[in-house]
């Protein structure tokens, strides 16, 4: 009886060991398969940007190219040098790095002090503030693109660098205050009751006890708001044009205005190196991302 | 001179009244502990003093100087936190001589201030950790050190301990008061916990919605509660409160029971009042600590009780009887047994009774 029971249990033990050996080789299947649903397109733009117009007119999407030929990459960047007609990326995407930066920089500090304020020197209706505050990362872009444009006419700085960085500081400031109000929420007010004790003020609180522990929230807001603003063509292309548009209205031009033949893999070339950057922030930054929210700076 | 001084201090949230008329004064080198339940408007009394809130009415006086409107940094205050509020990116030294720092003390002075209060609050090996290497009573221990380097007239304490556990709570308890030993500084220190209070005040201001019930020393505070509030909130079982009624036939004043039909004799009690007793309505108060199983004293009134539960702690055992429908608790070693369902032979010392108007609520 006592064996008989032994011999069942090892029985059950061995078949539920088969049973979760064939989910997991499952589990892995269909992971592998999804990854390579996904990095097909990006293989193809790769594989693509590296062929000669030859190569892509005989072969297949998929068929590896003949050897690694930068030439389409080159004239992505830097164009056939033929004057009048040619456009390419790298004007343009100096353009984007100059209005992405300030504008990441300007949004991300102002939402940090706007959350700053709303949840440790609450003042007389700032929950309406902040309601309003939300109520404009629901607007729609399309609806503000009229009065901005009047606006950026009226401060003469429209068709200009300077113009988008503030289309783009503004209608990120609702996105950044919301994300810092919602961490700055979650820091003990304490610690500012104890540092006006100890003597410091607004700004000397700001910077030298809030700053220096919102490491995590500044990197979800500069991926946040970096990625928005790169990849933004609806403002670029209302509001620049010619030599003042960023790389994503470029890109479109680019690719639109190609002569007689369509050049794939030029065309591949330019978006991936328009894509390129928010790639980069990505990497980078969600590494510190990671160790921002691991390391439990705010924990008391 | 007083050391803290509130004078007839109201405050709103909107329309909420949270302080209303306070009144309180603290003596050079004492300790002020601010009881009561959450809500009561203790943190928030406490805040005030230390300038973190604005007032509505009255006026706050620290060494007789009107600081109503004096920033916080200016008004020779500490405060230490309950959740400690160490500024996080900051190791401990800079933790500890931030406000220094913020008030330009020379850099030795500094220094010289850090050693002598580490040394004492023995952090020194820590200086350079972060707080978040730090554990509970550490810092604890840092937080307060915080407050010590700045030399401050009067220490605030904000419900300091509860983020601790038990064990460590009642060792950090003493070090508080080995602390005010040795220091004498003046100390206002709020919680919701009347073993911290009773052990740690020399006065006790025990409040509920905003106004302060009874400011007394620990001892009075439980002997001679000056409400049913207090003599509710202290003591844990809470004083028994039966109700009932007063008689008066010639030089003799007794208590009955609603629904009872013997009398207890009140002698030697010291009435506020001694008029218009015949018949009033009272609470007749006395701590489960006070009835006991055996006589003890010659005054001790005997009565006859059934025993209706019993809760066994370990070192005592809380015993329910049942007077006339009311629920009368006492505490026993848990040494004697009692049974259940059965009267109970039990003597009340009428010596640490307490007698209440049931309409007014207040001490009679």
């Amino acid at each position: 009886m006592q064996d008989k029971i032994h011999t069942s249990y090892k029985q059950l033990e061995q078949r539920s060991k088969y049973t979760n050996m064939f989910l997991r080789w499952f589990l892995y299947l269909v992971l592998i398969l999804f990854a390579l649903y996904f990095i097909f397109p990006l293989y193809v733009m790769i594989v693509t940007s590296l062929k000669t117009m030859e190569e892509i007119r005989q072969g297949t999407l998929l068929t590896w190219p003949s050897g690694l030929n930068f030439d389409s990459w080159a004239v992505a960047w830097g164009g056939r040098g033929y004057g009048a007609g040619d456009t390419f990326l790298k004007p343009y995407f100096w353009n984007s790095i100059k209005m992405v930066v300030p504008a990441v920089f300007f949004s991300t500090f102002i939402g940090a002090m706007t959350g700053y304020v709303l949840t440790k020197w609450r003042f007389k209706g700032d929950q309406w503030v902040f309601l309003f505050l939300l109520f404009g990362c629901f607007i729609p872009f399309q609806a503000i693109l009229l009065p901005m444009a009047r606006t950026l006419g009226v401060l003469g700085i429209s068709n200009s660098v300077i113009g988008l960085v503030l289309v783009h500081t503004v209608y990120g400031i609702p996105f950044t205050t919301l994300f810092f109000r919602n961490y700055y929420i979650s820091v003990p007010t304490e610690l500012v009751k104890a540092a006006r004790i100890d003597g410091a003020g607004f700004f000397k609180i700001f910077f030298k006890i809030l700053l220096p522990i919102s490491a995590p929230i500044i990197v979800v807001t500069v991926i946040w708001q970096f990625t928005q603003i790169w990849n933004d063509f609806l403002f670029g292309s209302t509001f620049s044009f010619g030599e003042a548009a960023p790389i994503q209205v470029a890109l479109n031009n680019m690719v639109l205005s190609s002569t007689s033949v369509k050049e794939y893999n030029v065309d591949m070339a330019s978006a991936i190196i328009a894509g390129v950057p928010t790639l980069i922030v990505y990497v980078l930054a969600g590494k510190y991302f990671i160790r921002g929210l691991t390391s439990g700076a705010v924990k008391g | 001179m007083k050391t803290l001084k509130i004078d007839e201090l109201s405050k709103n949230f909107g329309t909420t009244e949270v302080l209303r008329k306070i009144n309180l004064e603290i003596d050079e080198g004492n300790f002020l502990v601010l009881l009561g339940p959450s809500g009561c408007g203790k943190s928030t009394l406490l805040n005030i003093i230390a300038g973190l809130e604005t007032i509505n009415e009255g006026n706050v006086y620290i060494d007789d100087y009107n600081v109503s409107k004096v920033e916080p940094k200016d008004r020779n205050i500490a405060m230490v936190f309950q959740s400690y509020a160490l500024y996080p990116s900051m190791n401990v030294r800079e933790n500890m001589i931030f406000g220094l720092k913020q008030a330009k003390v020379s850099k030795e002075k500094i220094e010289e201030q850090l050693l002598k209060v580490s040394k004492f609050l023995q952090v020194d090996a820590l200086l350079e950790r972060k707080p978040s290497q730090l554990s509970g009573g550490q810092r604890q221990r840092v937080a307060i050190g915080r407050a010590l380097v700045r030399e401050p007239r009067i220490f605030l304490f904000d419900e300091p301990l509860s983020n601790l556990d038990a064990k460590l709570r009642v060792e950090m308890r003493r070090e508080i008061k080995k602390l005010h030993q040795q220091l004498k500084t003046t100390v206002v220190y709020v919680t919701h916990d009347q073993t911290e209070a009773m052990s740690l005040g020399t006065n006790i201001a025990i409040m509920n919605h905003g106004v302060i019930q009874q400011n007394d020393t620990p001892e009075n505070i439980y002997n001679k509660p000056s409400n049913t509030f207090v003599a509710d909130f202290i003591g844990s079982p809470s004083m028994n409160l039966i109700k009932g009624n007063l008689k008066q036939s010639s030089n003799q004043i007794s208590f009955v029971a609603n629904g009872s039909n013997f009398e207890i004799p009140i002698n030697g009690y010291d009435f506020k009042e001694k008029s218009n007793l015949e018949n009033k309505e009272v609470y007749f108060g006395i701590r489960p600590e006070h009835i006991f199983s055996k006589k003890s004293n010659e005054g001790d009134f005997e009565i006859n009780l059934r025993a209706d539960l019993s809760e066994y702690i370990g070192h005592e055992q809380i015993m329910t009887f049942d007077y006339e429908n009311q629920e009368v608790l006492a505490k026993f070693p848990s040494t004697i047994k009692i049974e259940l369902s059965k009267n109970t032979k039990l003597y009340f010392d009428l010596t640490q009774i307490s007698l209440f108007d049931a309409k007014t609520e207040e001490r009679i």
